[in-house]
């Protein structure tokens, strides 16, 4: 038994929480919205690029870093503490494995970041539509890539997504093997998952900042129990979570038979656990959280918009079946 | 990373699984919160210590089987999913012994360790006072030096004290320096019930059973002997047991996971509302996590990095999850749930929980004064 992160684990971790902090911070973020300048985010796409992070779980032969997904999640995390406005986590962790799996050949321009692809949710919504070259749609059956048409970005929460709808999904197909979508689709849970962990993370650091410094009657409103106890927890939360989406990155490397369960249990540990973060957050800073100046609201606003997509129902059934628990007939 | 057992563990849990299996009575004992079940139990933990199952975790000369912390966390798995009896010698072997070996002499060590494995020496918790609970450094019971018999004679009333009533011993802190502030005057005192000037009344906890008791010490001599680790310097020692109680040693994963599967068993006995059944499947992951939380919490030990007020976080998510599981049950359950029966009793004794330990209100002070490094107020 031994579920430490290892000394690579923790390097490139490591290495790539500094290169976020550098490249990704809030003022990068804020470029993606639709007033910002998107130039502002080549600069952190070709530094992923160049690191080899678009191929941390593709195989060496197929050029590149040969890791697998329990190596992925501190980094998946790392991008949702950073709310990266880029889909590096879909490719890392789905895009860029599944090709390799596939054989297909136009994994050598994701790899380099020459051809982004986004990754296709429910009701065909795209999160970085807008920013794609392709758009890969995982149907139950069915991996296709699609070149999508230029599609108007939707209102939504979190308008750094460059969110668009895809009109037509049908693309060219990429594989049909029953396993390898099933992979892929578990891959994305598990990606939504640890980045909620991240975000959740990013939330509370920058509500312990905040109130440590904010003073009120006098005393920094961190002082106060009620305040205190909201903090708690939130960390609380987060700290059971990360283990179990941890634990799910080990069962997909693994393939091991719980697994579809294991990603369930992350989705919904994960995703209600930075809901509740973002709530405490934005009550814990008071009506600096409930503006758009204050960096707050970028996190919560992404931790909104993977949680609209967990369809945390469907994992509740997935587990409801899996511990064999029979509803009454409606 | 590695979440299955090695061979050698999966070996040890072979061995726990088989013993357990042939071991543990059929029919479950009476409360060992009662005199009579209380007799009963330490039948049970005699029965482990002679199969050297009583504290894996602890060196072989004092009864243990240098288990590493892995292999307590697959026995605790075991002991709970067998259905295994209730430990009464817990606050001797979770809550003394770390505070023993860690400040003990070598000849308490020698001493005590092997009689606590062995089920002889029953030990009781003396913290809490009528006027100091969450509030522990404003104890007043004291202890005076004779330095004429050689020793310390205690006074004081002390309260909650679990099991008190049935037990032989009791650890507490006693103010020795009463012009020092308030956490430090105290000393750690070990107190054999028999000595003269002990009262104990025991008295009915909120499940019905008489699980507590009140001790008053009138002018009791104890010898040096009695002092575990250094005049004045108890709440540093009381510390590092209550870092153990909240934590790891008082509640491994095993209890909740072995809960969270009768839960399972009963709710697939019947057809659940959706409701219901959204109950069951989050507690029974909340379960899994604890778990998984206490996985990574050894591997973080093992690696050199103590939980410390980290260990505030297992008190605060346990506690829950105990009532969680049980009000769940209670729920499936119906009109049913009224009757006295194995998770009526279970509810009643989960609601202790968040109080025991430090509150859980303490608990999340300490978390985000410790862990978060938020201002005291």
């Amino acid at each position: 038994m031994d579920f430490a992160l290892t000394e690579d684990q923790v390097a490139l971790r490591d290495t790539v929480r500094e290169l976020l902090a550098a490249q990704c911070p809030p003022d990068v973020v804020r470029a993606a919205w639709p007033a910002g300048e998107p130039a502002a985010l080549d600069g952190l796409w070709d530094a992923l690029a160049t690191m080899g992070v678009f191929g941390a779980a593709v195989p060496e032969e197929a050029g590149g870093l040969g890791l697998d997904e329990t190596d992925l999640v501190p980094l998946l995390e790392e991008f949702g503490y950073a709310a990266v406005p880029l889909p590096v986590a879909e490719t890392a962790t789905v895009v860029a494995p599944l090709l390799a799996a596939a054989g297909d050949q136009r994994l050598p321009a994701v790899l380099s970041g020459a051809t982004r692809v986004a990754l296709a949710g429910a009701d065909r919504l795209v999160p970085y539509g807008a920013r794609a070259d392709l758009v890969l749609v995982l149907t139950d059956t069915q991996a296709r890539l699609v070149a999508p048409e230029p599609e108007p970005v939707l209102p939504t929460v979190d308008g750094s997504r460059a969110l668009t709808r895809l009109s037509d999904a049908t693309g060219e197909l990429v594989t049909d093997d029953p396993e390898l979508v099933s992979s892929a689709r578990h891959r994305a849970e598990l990606a939504t998952s640890a980045q909620l962990v991240g975000l959740g993370r990013r939330m509370l650091d920058l509500t312990v900042e905040y109130v440590g410094q904010r003073r009120q009657f006098g005393v920094p409103i961190g002082s106060f129990q009620a305040v205190k106890h909201h903090l708690a927890d939130a960390l609380l939360r987060i700290e059971i979570a990360a283990p179990a989406v941890h634990a799910a990155g080990w069962a997909l490397a693994r393939r091991r038979p719980s697994r579809a369960t294991d990603v369930s249990m992350a989705v919904v540990l994960a995703s209600e656990a930075a809901q509740d973060v973002a709530r405490a957050a934005i009550q814990c800073h008071g009506a600096i959280g409930y503006t758009v100046e204050y960096d707050l609201h970028l996190y919560a606003k992404r931790t909104w918009a993977l949680a609209a997509g967990c369809d945390v129902d469907a994992h509740l059934d997935r587990l409801a079946g899996a511990l064999d628990l029979k509803e009454e007939p409606a | 990373m590695e979440l299955t057992d090695t061979p050698t563990e999966a070996a040890f849990r072979a061995e726990a699984r088989e013993w357990l299996r042939a071991s543990v009575p059929a029919t479950p004992l009476p409360s060992g919160d009662t005199r009579e079940g209380f007799a009963r139990h330490v039948e049970w933990e005699k029965q482990l210590f002679a199969a050297r199952w009583a504290a894996v975790s602890w060196p072989a000369r004092y009864g243990g089987r240098d288990a590493s912390l892995w292999e307590w966390l697959i026995f605790e798995e075991e002991y709970y999913a067998a259905g295994a009896p209730q430990r009464v010698t817990q606050n001797g072997i979770f809550l003394l012994a770390p505070t023993l070996f860690d400040f003990g002499t070598p000849a308490q060590q020698d001493l005590l360790l092997p009689r606590i494995a062995a089920a002889e020496d029953l030990w009781c918790q003396g913290w809490s006072e009528p006027e100091a609970g969450s509030d522990l450094a404003g104890i007043t019971s004291r202890a005076v030096r004779d330095e004429a018999a050689g020793g310390w004679r205690l006074t004081g009333q002390k309260t909650w004290t679990t099991r008190g009533a049935f037990c032989t011993h009791l650890f507490g802190l006693f103010r020795t320096d009463p012009a020092a502030q308030r956490h430090r005057g105290l000393t750690y005192f070990l107190v054999p019930l028999d000595t003269p000037g002990v009262t104990v009344r025991g008295f009915g906890r909120l499940d019905g059973d008489e699980g507590f008791a009140e001790v008053f010490l009138n002018d009791v001599f104890v010898s040096d002997s009695a002092v575990l680790g250094g005049v004045n310097e108890g709440w540093r020692v009381a510390m590092a047991t209550t870092g153990s109680e909240r934590g790891l040693t008082l509640r491994s994963p095993g209890r909740f996971l072995s809960a969270a599967d009768r839960l399972v068993e009963l709710a697939r006995s019947r057809r659940l509302s959706p409701r219901s059944r959204d109950r069951v499947v989050r507690s029974w992951i909340n379960a899994q996590a604890y778990q998984l939380f206490t996985l990574r919490q050894v591997s973080e030990l093992l690696a050199g990095r103590q939980p410390g007020a980290r260990s505030s976080l297992n008190k605060l998510f346990w506690s829950e999850l105990d009532i969680d599981l049980h009000a769940t049950a209670l729920d499936l359950l119906g009109p049913a749930a009224e009757l006295d029966g194995p998770w009526s009793r279970g509810f009643l004794f989960a609601l202790s929980g968040p109080i025991y330990a430090g509150t859980n209100e303490i608990q999340r002070n300490i978390v985000a004064e410790r862990v978060l490094g938020l201002p005291r107020a």
